[in-house]
């Protein structure tokens, strides 16, 4: 479904160019679920703004379902670390947002926002202002408003790191529920270990600056996952472990020469 | 309803009624008692008293010379944030614009409005289009920053999500930046609402034919000082009933505002 080939990005500075991205080549499965992991600073916004067509890659190229991304397409939706919501807007009308603009008829995606809205818990709250709103209860429109655009590929940045450690894990869980009916590609950038090994079936773990591919991690535990106690514990443990490992120790990887 | 809610909702009209009348009393009878106790002459500081019996000599003199100034003020202001809005939308759209305009309009600022008024008695004369003027000149200026403000500083996740959208520099600027701005361009117009006032009187205390501005100009030559007070007493009631009948629209257009903002 995605295809990056030799991606490259090197922002122009106020002090010199800055590599954030360095080479990157990865490829993501329709329907697969990945996830990024990396330190702060090591680009892994950058790579999704680049999947996305936010940003134009300085090197290499980008491709989604075959075509190359030149431009934001309406089957590639994002989601933010904050949720981005119009404060003046019904959470009907944030999740309509994206019909309006993409001037589809509004009747039709009513109902279907409706449905999202149902399905993530929030049918009762559909005409309530965002500030009204819970932190979690709030992502989970700017997910719905997402969903609507009835995406192939869904792009999430720390979707879930502004949120305490309970709504996270309720969340995660709803996103694993959600990608196995729609069936929706996920590139899923965190900082959490624990989330990675929950939501993904493989991570991508970036080394830092110039953000590279150190290692893509098979997570081959029986969905569907769970916080709680279930039967792959050990097998949990050994995925963490792994992570762990390589997030730690990268530190010490010889650093290239830099001129 | 119950006792509670009904014992919540007395509290309320207390703080949005009770109080502000409360300091508008109290205001009042220390200068009263001050007037008194220090025996000052009315000709300097006339008491409350004085300058109530003053407007009840000529209620209907007073209150048409009220509205006259009123109207000024109005048509002025009005124009003003037509105008006001107008630029700042234009400045806001094009960098090239903005660049050019803006030494112009800091320069246009920096003019001490009252200087103008001789000037505009000689380009327009007497009557009402001098006075609109000097309304318009005195609380544009704050409509254009507040606005130009207001614009800039939609959040850069709201930005991100737009182009994410593919959104039209037109479907951004009605969705997102527009009513985003909203709650600025409100503290620009309650910062413009008594600058109008002011730029009405300026007119016409310079050029004086008609309204409280000349009333008070007029005064001044009789010697009648509770009238000019009076008439200032006039003046600072039409402020106060023009910032509150603002604050309602604000209240009625961005209801959001205050919940996000605390
Ligand atoms: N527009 C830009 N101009 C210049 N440098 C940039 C720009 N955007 C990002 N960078 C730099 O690129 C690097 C990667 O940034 P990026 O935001 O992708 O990191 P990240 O992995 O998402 O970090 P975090 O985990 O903190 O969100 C950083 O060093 C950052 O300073
Ligand atoms: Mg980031």
């Amino acid at each position: 479904m995605i295809t990056i080939d030799g991606a490259s990005q090197t922002f122009r500075g106020r002090s010199g160019p800055v590599e954030a991205l360095k080479d990157i080549s990865l490829t993501v499965g329709a329907g697969e679920f990945m996830a990024v992991i990396g330190r702060s600073g090591c680009g892994k916004s950058t790579l999704l703004r680049l999947i996305g067509g936010l940003l134009k890659p300085t090197g290499g190229r980008i491709a989604i379902a075959g075509d190359r991304v030149v431009t934001p397409r309406r089957d590639v939706a994002f989601v933010f670390q904050r949720p981005a919501l119009l404060p003046w807007r019904t959470v009907e009308d944030n999740v309509l947002l994206p019909v309006e603009i993409f001037k589809w008829r509004r009747p039709q995606h009513r109902e279907r926002a409706w449905q999202l809205l149902e399905m993530t818990g929030l049918g009762t709250f559909a005409k309530r202002l965002p500030h009204e709103l819970s932190g979690g209860m709030q992502q989970r429109v700017s997910l719905c408003r997402a969903l609507i655009q009835n995406p192939k590929v869904m792009l999430m940045d720390e979707p879930f790191s502004a949120l305490d450690a309970l709504t996270r894990e309720e969340l995660a869980v709803e996103l694993q529920r959600i990608h196995s009916e729609l069936g929706t590609t996920i590139v899923f950038v965190t900082h959490s270990i624990q989330e990675a090994v929950l939501l993904a079936d493989r991570v991508t773990v970036l080394s830092a600056r110039p953000g590279r591919i150190n290692k893509i991690v098979d997570v081959d535990i029986p969905r569907p996952r769970s916080f709680g106690l279930n039967a792959h514990l050990d097998q949990v443990a050994v995925a963490s472990a792994e992570l762990h490992q390589l997030l730690l120790t990268e530190q010490h990887l010889p650093t290239p020469p830099t001129d | 309803m119950t006792d509670f809610s009904s014992g919540t909702r007395l509290a309320r009209v207390w703080t949005n009624a009770g109080l502000p009348v409360l300091g508008v009393v109290i205001a009042v009878t220390l200068w009263w008692s001050l007037t008194v106790f220090l025996r000052i002459d009315p000709f300097y500081v006339p008491s409350p008293a004085d300058v109530v019996e003053s407007f009840l000599r000529t209620p209907r003199f007073l209150l048409q010379e009220t509205w006259i100034t009123s109207q000024r003020v109005l048509v002025g202001f009005c124009i003003a944030v037509a105008g006001g809005l107008t630029i700042a939308v234009v400045l806001a759209a094009s960098r090239t614009v903005e660049r050019m305009a803006m030494p112009i309009l800091a320069a246009v600022n920096a003019i001490p409005k009252v200087a103008l008024a001789p000037l505009l008695l000689v380009w327009m004369g007497f009557g009402d289009p001098p006075k609109i003027v000097m309304v318009v000149l005195v609380s544009f200026f704050p409509v254009v920053v507040s606005t130009m403000a207001g614009l800039s500083s939609t959040p850069a996740d709201l930005h991100e999500l737009a182009r994410s959208l593919s959104a039209s520099w037109w479907q951004t600027f009605v969705k997102v930046r527009l009513t985003w701005a909203l709650p600025q361009v409100f503290v620009g117009l309650k910062v413009a609402t008594p600058l109008a006032i002011i730029g009405a009187v300026i007119g016409e205390v310079v050029n004086p034919d008609h309204g409280l501005g000349s009333v008070i100009a007029g005064s001044g030559a009789s010697n009648d000082t509770p009238l000019a007070f009076a008439a200032l007493a006039l003046l600072a009631a039409i402020g106060v009933l023009f910032f509150y009948v603002m604050a309602g629209i604000e209240r009625l257009l961005v209801p959001w505002a205050r919940a996000i903002s605390s």
